[in-house]
């Protein structure tokens, strides 16, 4: 008798296990299909948009015919230019808070500071590049504004990277290199830096795909509406990608009629960040390492 | 002598990688300095619309009105000046197109040569008028009484409802609505994810078999990638028309879609935060458990969960502050409606939406810049808030163990 109910709430024991067990699967695929579902129909609607001509031609017609070229190559500058601005400070900030920081009350602010500009909504990025670099600086609606507002909003991630990639190194590394009289620069440049790079650089890859997508910084330090050439200095304004499929899919001249148009900058804007991920993935498995990205 | 030079350039970079640690703490210094900066001057501007003079007689006793109430006599909500502690008599409303009621083309001249002696005229003679005009057009010798607005309180700003930064003659800068937009759309978007972000964390940490985990984690690597204006656009045009379709909406830009752009948005936050949380869990409980004879199921609802609570609590607030200060998504898909929401099939206006929205239309310095910049600080001081919560818990997490 005692054996019997033993099995029976056994068996309902195991009744839930595997009722749970489904749900979790359900919801958890049900993640996968809605990234394939955007995914797909992005790409699917945007495919027939591109062209040679579509990349490469001026926007036309109130933006409802040509191409994104202005805009594409303005992303690229924002891209390039906030890397160029966060890459070597974030690298370096992330070295002093892991190895050279001591554990002060100091260090403790800096990290609780970088843990904070992480958290701060990329329209306040806006609104203070706006202040400071397009007013205060004087370097109005430009390259310049935009790529450093972007840099501060790129930084965190770029030192958390780095953090992340020198906290995997193990310590043993570090005393060697100390114990044969190297110094405590030589050890980090020499030593510990070569093992942490492909870390750092897979990370650093992912952030380029972030940054290239973020429209609430640019709206009101360097993104234009409409402004068909190339820029010739820092000092100017241009398109943007996320900014133009803003522009296009709400408040453009015939908003149906540039429909196209939108599909294929959202299906350009998605390319660049499945190729960073793509990148990532392989430099990962190229370096043999697991990169723990936050 | 070159030794000397060496440990001179090693001082050198240790200076600069010392100097670029402090970027940030910097960064975040300026961030409030300019912020508040700008923010705070809402509260020592008048809201008067630029340019323009609200003048009543001058034996009206009524010498100072606030915004709102100046909003409710042009709206004909209050008529008469006994309700500002003024007589007993009717507000006789005008605003300078009116004119052509009181003089002819003749007497205001062809080019508005002699209409500030008109209207200098006009509020002299009228004991209950109140008069709305251009400043250009004030005499100087003027024998009414200009009205001063009361400057926007804290209180006003806080808990206004009404949001019309433009409107003539007193802007409107009560800021609730946004607020209240903000968090009912972060609100409804977190009520999303939690439960499929939680699911997908414990398959991924518990019940996933490696393969399926080496799919799925790049899979919501991806997603945390895809730019916010691509998920708003995809909002705009799959998930409002399918909301308009399923409710019979006359549109479909309205809080729910906000919520479930959001919800989407925040989920590979609350994913990995809470699977790494799960993944902290010591062997020796979860096995202690099995032991016991609890199946997988037991121990992960009365082990591992409760073991991870603070890190998947951690999990939620990060969520709720991505959905917060979300942008452009929101902007696309929620119908930017500044009245506050009472259901999720109503459009909502959040903070962030309001300061990209009108920001490249508010002239620098105005009292309508300012107040976006004030939003900036509140928006700013909800995410500061959800960041120190998120470092305490994670310390004293740290602490217990």
């Amino acid at each position: 008798m005692a054996f019997g109910t033993t099995s029976s709430s056994h068996k309902s024991k195991k009744l839930a296990q595997s009722a749970a067990f489904f749900i979790f699967r359900l919801l958890s695929f049900s993640v996968v299909a809605i990234l394939l579902v955007i995914l797909g129909f992005i790409l699917v609607q945007g495919i027939s948009v591109i062209s040679w001509e579509f990349l490469t031609e001026m926007p036309r017609e109130g933006m409802t015919e040509g191409g994104i070229f202005p805009a594409l190559v303005g992303t690229l500058c924002l891209v390039a230019g906030s890397m160029l601005f966060a890459f070597p400070i974030g690298i370096l900030s992330g070295i002093y808070i892991h190895e050279y920081a001591k554990d002060s009350w100091f260090k403790r602010f800096v990290k609780l500071m970088t843990n904070n500009l992480a958290g701060v909504p990329s329209i306040v990025f806006g609104l203070f590049g706006m202040t400071l670099f397009v007013n205060q600086f004087g370097f109005g609606d430009s390259i310049l504004a935009g790529s450093l507002t972007l840099g501060l909003l790129a930084l965190p991630v770029v030192i958390r990277t780095t953090e992340e990639s020198l906290k995997s190194i193990d310590d043993s590394f570090r005393i060697g290199s100390l114990a044969l009289g190297a110094t405590k620069w030589q050890t980090v440049s020499r030593v510990v830096l070569p093992m942490a790079f492909p870390n750092i650089i897979t990370g650093l890859i992912l952030s380029i795909g972030r940054v290239s997508g973020e429209t609430a910084p640019i709206l009101f330090t360097v993104a234009a509406y409409f402004l068909p050439k190339l820029p010739t200095s820092i000092f100017d304004q241009v398109m943007a990608l996320p900014y133009h499929l803003y522009v296009i899919s709400t408040s453009g001249t015939d908003i149906e009629a540039s429909r196209a148009m939108a599909y294929g900058t959202a299906f350009v804007l998605i390319l660049i960040v499945l190729l960073a991920n793509l990148l990532a993935n392989w430099l990962r498995r190229y370096f043999g390492k697991k990169v723990k990205m936050n | 002598m070159k030794r000397y030079f060496h440990n001179l350039g090693e001082k050198l970079i240790e200076g600069l990688i010392t100097i670029s640690g402090t970027v940030t703490s910097i960064t975040v210094l300026l961030i409030v300095f300019f912020l508040f900066k700008e923010g705070l001057g809402i509260f020592s501007q008048s809201p008067v619309a630029e340019g323009s003079v609200i003048a009543v007689h001058q034996n009206n006793p009524v010498k100072e009105l606030k915004a709102e109430e100046v909003k409710e006599i042009f709206d004909q909500n209050i008529t008469n000046w006994k309700e500002l502690g003024g007589p007993n008599a009717p507000i006789k409303l005008f605003s300078i197109d009116d004119i052509t009621d009181y003089y002819t083309e003749e007497q205001i001249g062809a080019n508005f040569e002699y209409l500030p002696q008109r209207l200098n005229e006009l509020v002299a003679k009228e004991p209950n008028i109140l008069a709305f005009f251009p400043e250009e057009y004030l005499a100087k010798d003027f024998k009414g009484h200009q009205i001063k607005l009361a400057n926007v309180s804290l209180g006003d700003f806080l808990l206004g409802r009404q949001w019309y930064p433009t409107i003539q003659p007193a802007v409107q800068l009560g800021v609730l609505s946004l607020i209240l937009g903000t968090l009912w759309v972060s609100l409804g978007a977190i009520l999303i994810a939690l439960p499929l972000g939680l699911a997908s964390a414990i398959y991924l940490a518990e019940i996933a078999n490696p393969k399926v985990r080496n799919i799925l984690k790049p899979v919501i690597e991806l997603l945390a990638g895809i730019p916010s204006v691509v998920y708003g656009f995809f909002g705009l045009v799959v998930i409002v028309p399918l909301i308009q379709d399923l409710f019979g909406l006359p549109v479909g830009e309205t809080a729910l879609a906000g919520s479930i752009v959001l919800g989407i948005m925040a989920l590979p936050t609350i994913i990995s935060v809470s699977e790494d949380a799960m993944r902290t869990t010591p062997r020796a409980m979860k096995e202690a458990s099995l032991a016991l004879g609890a199946n997988k199921w037991q121990t992960i609802y009365k082990v591992i969960i409760p073991y991870s609570i603070s890190g998947i609590s951690t999990a939620a607030i990060l969520g709720i502050g991505r959905a917060i200060g979300e942008t452009m998504a929101v902007l696309m898909v929620t119908g930017n409606a500044s009245v506050i929401p009472h259901t999720f099939l109503e459009p909502v206006r959040t903070i962030p939406a309001t300061i990209a929205a009108e920001l490249g239309e508010a002239p620098q310095g105005g009292i309508h810049y300012q107040a976006l910049f004030a939003l900036g600080c509140i928006l700013f001081l909800m995410t500061l808030v959800i960041n120190l919560t998120v470092d305490f818990v994670s310390t004293k997490k740290k602490e217990n163990r």
